[in-house]
């Protein structure tokens, strides 16, 4: 056979297949997912079994507002796919810069939670295991916080000089996705790092 | 219902033979190239070089311990190299090697016109590629600028403490990290792209349940990769952070577990086994029914079982630690988990052989090897159960009896289903056959280099040879086996080497394939060989598992039966 | 038991040898080792059997339904059948059921075996390259050769063995005594052998440890309950001091050695290193690896790295002279 033998066929029935952006977004936070397993594990392993101090119940504090800021910001960022979805451009700028903005209050906390552990109570990642699995797993999260917030930003840049349309929704969407995961984990962590480890 | 009317085969207008252009430019063309098939192909090569690579290191080792109390290469060197050969071929030819065939047949039997993200495609393997040149480099600057380089010595699961600053200074053991760090992003973002283009990507008619097997089984795969690799990733992110920031996660000194970095590697360590040996079924389940000239038998439980294997592969991870003292429980557990793998894996056996069975059973290269493979598989699938029975692995464990058992997984399994896949594909490739008659001496060769070495491999150590020693004492009885062990590695050499001739002997001299050579039955066959960049001229659109069946076979199409 | 019959088969037709120096799994001389032993030839007949059902089946298949030159057409298209494959899944369950059973209880018999009070306990500890030995009960320390009781099936003794490491992971592996057993650093493991015989039993550190892995040699004596109370009798005492080997006693003392090794009743208290108190009263040094010998031990002092490459004790640029008087004054340590 040196003949290709193509088969053309015209599909009877309507062919929908899933979008790929929030296919690939599902798969990332899939594999994202393991990793903060993997860190949570090691958190509640090595809780209590650190040889030297501070613990955890002397220097946490809970951090209630901040989580409320991030928390909201995931509703902010649901309308701002909506206001998008419904080429309401102006809204969407709105509702993006919120979600920046408590994004920002977040991180902004956590950064004078470091400063205050690092510098008034000690505690560094070296100090022992408390500090070491504390910094980074609050760490990791915060560095998804971050990514977040760069992407929401540009977003929010794009959206402010006209460039986001209604085509765009899928992006904002997936997006959205992804920040959504990210304070899901945030529940997790503050579960495990201020509920059950103290 | 879903009868079709075959159109006449529509030519392919592409010239046969473009102009020659520079090599800079071809240089060019594949270094920027997004197009799934090179990218696919690029994964192949290098995964080729980095099995001769670390080939070359087994076979050092293995001149090493031909004899007691050798002095080939110093403890150290030893120590490196089957630190290297382990990642070279778990890292970086297994992995890679198995992308590229994904990267280059997926799209093409799913009647796409190329994967999902074209781009994240390049920069997955690219970083791959970054990672393995890394590993190398700490040859010439693992220790830093403190003197010579060296490689990493800390054995492929790199087993806490040994890695902490203390016990490996240097930088050896993070160049191991960064590299394999570096190669499991790339694989995630190869999975996330295979399973973006599966989902998303198919042609008109090609529904999940249509999709032939190789494509559900790196489907699974790449779910696998998600779940898997990344544990690996964290666990690697933490090692770094205690050797550079000084943190204690597996510092023993403060308190730290040596034991969490065991769980971390072997959650994903033992997956990993099984996505290595995934795409060796996929071939396996295409391969085998095209020269059996029959379907495959059991469609639906074949793709359920290699689901059943993902999800149970999830749950047997300590049985790599059974020495470790978990107790009673977790061991009795872990055990229990490890058999019941024996379930779905043996429904493809089984479904493998009702395959072969009725059917007339073409013996050519790839069949052989194939053939090979089930063999070999079953073989080495029997001395894992054994491994599993964890009073029988306290002796066993961390044994040459070990090493025997993985080898005919990695080597007789997947190094066997890799070489039929090559003998299978390269036409469509290359648009040239493979000369059969090298093929079928390179298969020989390989086949007794193959037995002399592993099937003797189990005997030392019965007779309590513990794996990853650079010398042994001469009146344990050990040097006979090792002598016959060492004597294949040298006979595999020679077929591997033969093997390489044949690719380029063939890329020139070959005869030509034509489309379809094997008068096979999956949409990768209609169209020419190798094929133009669009993949199809015209998307095509199934309506049964084997299109290319139901357009030679127009009375009798596939689509009544499933 | 047939599958004891398959097993000394299969043992007899590979050279599984139960002679001096062997470390077969197959020639288990300890209750541990025998369970495991009549286990595998279970496990071993069983997959023996699925192998040879399977490999049959393959075989036939392969010869029976070759492709022939007058063949033309295909073969009939087959795509499964419910009750088929329904089957060659039920059948490996039931195996896996039974292999599962007789296995747990292997697991917990070894495992949960309860501790009999005449038991004797030794603490073991893994230092990169060598062993460390410690007899709780007799207030002895020594090293890389562990004395233990034989235990009399009727009145048993066994050692139990408490595992730890000072760095690495190691692995405790005597294959005629027992499964081999990890020691890892802040982990407490615990294992026990009980041989009847009296006699040497080998093995090796299973563990991959760093450079020297592979010289991490393990010697356990089986000694006549007579025979190890003398042994302990004797460990218990100090040094011997004697006065014809001053001088390199103190060489010695006014060497680094002393931060590194022990010697009871004297300033060296060093624990890095093996415990010398009775050096010369055993059969080799540095794990097993090297006979003691008066010229060994020379060369050994002088550069260990030269007999045991990697070996973490530095070589102590000691001159010929203090070199003869260290060696002399080291092999008056019985
Ligand atoms: C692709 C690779 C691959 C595959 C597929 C497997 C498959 C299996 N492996 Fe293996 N294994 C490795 C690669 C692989 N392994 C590697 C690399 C290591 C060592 C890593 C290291 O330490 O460096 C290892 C180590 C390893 C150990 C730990 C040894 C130790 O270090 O102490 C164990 C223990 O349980 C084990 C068991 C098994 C089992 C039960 C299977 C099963 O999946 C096999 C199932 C198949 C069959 C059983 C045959 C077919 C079935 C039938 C015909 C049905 C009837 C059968 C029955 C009812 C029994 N393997
Ligand atoms: C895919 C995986 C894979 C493959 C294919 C192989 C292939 C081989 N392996 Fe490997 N091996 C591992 C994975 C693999 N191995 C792993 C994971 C370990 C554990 C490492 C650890 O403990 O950390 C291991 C460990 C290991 C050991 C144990 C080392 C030890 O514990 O001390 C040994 C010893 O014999 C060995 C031997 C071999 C041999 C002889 C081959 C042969 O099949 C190789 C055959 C040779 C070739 C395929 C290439 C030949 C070509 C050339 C030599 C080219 C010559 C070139 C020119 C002239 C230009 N391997
Ligand atoms: C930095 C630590 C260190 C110093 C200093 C040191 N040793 Fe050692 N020594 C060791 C270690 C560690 C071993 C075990 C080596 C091995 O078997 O891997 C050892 C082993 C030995 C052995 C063999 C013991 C046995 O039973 O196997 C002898 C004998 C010995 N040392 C003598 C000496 C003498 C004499 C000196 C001084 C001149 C000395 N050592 C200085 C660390 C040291
Ligand atoms: Cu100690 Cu290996
Ligand atoms: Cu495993």
């Amino acid at each position: 056979m040196s003949e290709t033998a193509v088969i053309p066929h015209s599909p009877t029935e309507v062919w929908k297949l899933p979008s790929r952006g929030i296919v690939a977004m599902a798969c990332l936070i899939l594999a994202e997912s393991a990793i903060f397993i993997i860190f949570v594990v090691a958190y509640v392993f090595y809780i209590g079994k650190s040889v030297s101090g501070p613990t955890p119940r002397e220097v946490l504090e809970l951090p209630i507002f901040s989580s409320i800021c991030l928390l909201s910001s995931s509703l902010t960022v649901h309308f701002a796919v909506s206001a998008l979805h419904d080429s309401k451009r102006g809204m969407c700028s709105l509702w993006l810069g919120l979600t920046v903005l408590l994004g920002g209050i977040f991180l902004a906390a956590t950064a004078r939670e470091w400063y205050q552990l690092i510098y008034h109570d000690g505690l560094t990642i070296k100090t022992n295991l408390f500090g070491t699995t504390y910094y980074s797993l609050v760490g990791l999260h915060a560095t998804h916080v971050v990514v977040g917030l760069f992407m929401l930003s540009l977003a929010l840049l794009f959206s402010l000089r006209g460039g986001l349309t209604s085509n765009h929704t899928e992006r904002l969407e997936v997006l959205s996705l992804y920040w959504h995961f990210v304070d899901a984990v945030w529940i997790v962590v503050f579960l495990v790092v201020y509920v059950l480890g103290r | 219902m879903a009868t079709q009317t075959p159109v006449t085969a529509i030519l392919d207008k592409t010239p046969a033979s473009p102009p020659r252009r520079l090599l800079f430019q071809v240089l060019h063309d594949w270094l920027t190239t997004l197009d799934h098939k090179k990218i696919g192909l690029m994964y192949i090569v290098y995964a080729l070089i980095f099995l001769v690579i670390g080939g070359l290191e087994a076979v050092l080792m293995r001149i090493q311990l031909a004899i007691p109390n050798n002095h080939f290469v110093s403890p150290e060197t030893f120590n490196r190299l089957f630190t290297m050969h382990g990642t070279t071929m778990v890292f970086f030819v297994g992995m890679p090697i198995l992308f590229g065939f994904g990267n280059y047949l997926i799209p093409l039997m799913i009647g796409a016109r190329d994967m999902a993200f074209p781009r994240l495609n390049a920069f997955s393997f690219w970083i791959s590629a970054f990672g393995g040149t890394l590993l190398y480099f700490s040859y010439v600057g693992g220790s830093g600028l403190y003197g010579a380089g060296s490689a990493p010595d800390v054995g492929w699961f790199a087993y806490a403490p040994l890695t902490a600053h203390v016990f490996s200074p240097g930088h050896s053991t993070d160049y191991w990290t960064l590299a394999v760090l570096l190669s499991g992003v790339g694989t995630v973002g190869t999975a996330v792209n295979i399973v973006a283009t599966t989902l998303c990507m198919r042609c008109p008619g090609m529904k999940l349940s249509r999709m032939p097997l190789l494509v559900w089984l790196y489907l699974i795969t790449s779910f696998m990769v998600f779940v898997t690799i990344s544990p690996l990733t964290a666990a690697q992110i933490m090692l770094m952070l205690d050797r550079y920031v000084g943190s204690h996660f597996f510092d023993t000194q403060a308190g730290g577990s040596a034991v969490l970095w065991m769980h971390f590697f072997w959650i994903f360590g033992h997956p990993e086994v099984y996505i290595l040996v995934l795409p060796a079924f996929a071939f396996a389940n295409e391969i085998i029914p095209v020269f059996s000239r029959k379907a495959i038998f059991g469609y639906p439980a074949m793709a359920a079982a290699s689901v059943c294997i993902g999800f149970i592969s999830l749950s047997v991870w300590a049985h790599h630690m059974f020495t470790v003292g978990m107790g009673p429980g977790a061991n009795t557990f872990f055990t229990l988990s490890t058999m019941i793998i024996s379930v779905p894996t043996g429904i493809k056996i089984f479904n493998w052989l009702a395959t072969l069975w009725g059917g007339k059973i073409q013996f050519t290269t790839a069949m052989l090897f194939a053939i090979g493979f089930l063999f070999q598989f079953l073989i080495a699938g029997l001395t894992g159960i054994m491994l599993s029975v964890s009073p029988f692995n306290w002796q066993l464990s961390a044994s040459y009896f070990v090493i025997a058992h993985f080898h005919y997984v990695l080597v007789g399994a997947i190094l066997f289903m890799i070489f039929s896949a090559f003998y299978y594909w390269y036409p469509k490739i290359t648009g040239r056959m493979l000369n059969e008659r090298l093929g079928k001496w390179h298969f020989w060769l390989f086949l007794i280099g193959f037995h002399l070495t592993f099937d003797f491999m189990h005997i030392p150590g019965l007779l309590g040879m513990p794996r990853r020693v650079y010398t042994y004492e001469a009146d344990r009885g050990w040097m006979m086996w090792n002598m016959i062990v060492s004597s294949g590695a040298i006979v595999q050499t020679a077929g591997t080497l033969l093997f390489v001739f044949n690719m380029v002997r063939s890329y020139f001299k070959g005869a030509i394939a034509g489309a379809d050579p094997w008068d096979a039955w999956t949409l990768e066959w209609s169209t020419t060989s190798p094929p133009p960049e669009y993949n199809f001229a015209v998307t095509p659109s199934v309506a049964s598992r084997r299109p290319l069946w139901d357009l030679k076979h127009p009375e009798d199409p596939d689509g009544n039966y499933e | 038991m047939s599958t004891h019959r398959i097993g000394s088969c299969l043992a007899a037709s590979i050279p599984f040898d139960s002679a001096h120096g062997s470390t077969s799994v197959f020639s288990p001389a300890a209750t541990p080792a025998h369970a495991i032993y009549s286990l595998s030839m279970l496990v071993l007949s069983i997959t023996a059997a699925i192998f040879l059902v399977v490999a049959g089946l393959l075989v036939y298949v392969l010869i029976r339904y070759r492709s022939r030159a007058s063949d033309t057409e295909e073969p009939t298209q087959i795509y499964g059948s419910n009750q088929i494959e329904l089957s060659w899944t039920v059948i490996p369950i039931l195996i896996v059921v039974m292999l599962f059973l007789a296995t747990a209880r292997v697991i917990f018999a070894t495992e949960s075996a309860p501790k009999p009070v005449s038991a004797m306990d030794v603490t073991v500890i893994g230092h990169q390259f060598w062993w460390e030995y410690r007899y709780p009960g007799f207030g002895v320390v020594t090293a890389n050769e562990l004395h233990i009781p034989v235990s009399d099936p009727q009145h048993p003794t066994p050692t139990y063995l408490t595992m730890s490491s000072a760095d690495t992971d190691h692995s405790f592996w005597i294959p005629r005594l027992a499964g081999k057993m990890d020691l890892i650093p802040n982990k407490i493991n615990t294992m026990w052998i009980d041989p009847p015989a009296t006699g040497l039993y080998l093995g090796q550190c299973a563990q991959y440890c760093g450079t020297q892995h592979a010289k991490m040699l393990l010697r356990v004596y089986a000694d006549s309950p007579t025979d190890f109370a003398a042994w302990i009798k004797h460990q218990q005492q100090p040094a011997e001091e004697n006065a014809a080997v001053a001088e390199g006693r103190t060489v010695f003392q006014h060497n680094a050695c002393i931060s590194c090794h022990s010697v009871a009743g004297t300033v060296a208290t060093g624990r890095f290193g093996p415990d010398l108190t009775h050096v010369a009263s055993r059969d080799t040094i540095a794990s097993g690896a090297i006979v003691n010998t008066p010229a060994n031990v020379r060369d050994f002092v002088s550069d260990p790295s030269h007999l045991k490459p990697g070996a973490l004790m530095p070589p102590m640029h000691l001159n010929d002279h203090d070199l003869d008087a260290v060696t002399a004054y080291l092999m008056t340590l019985k």
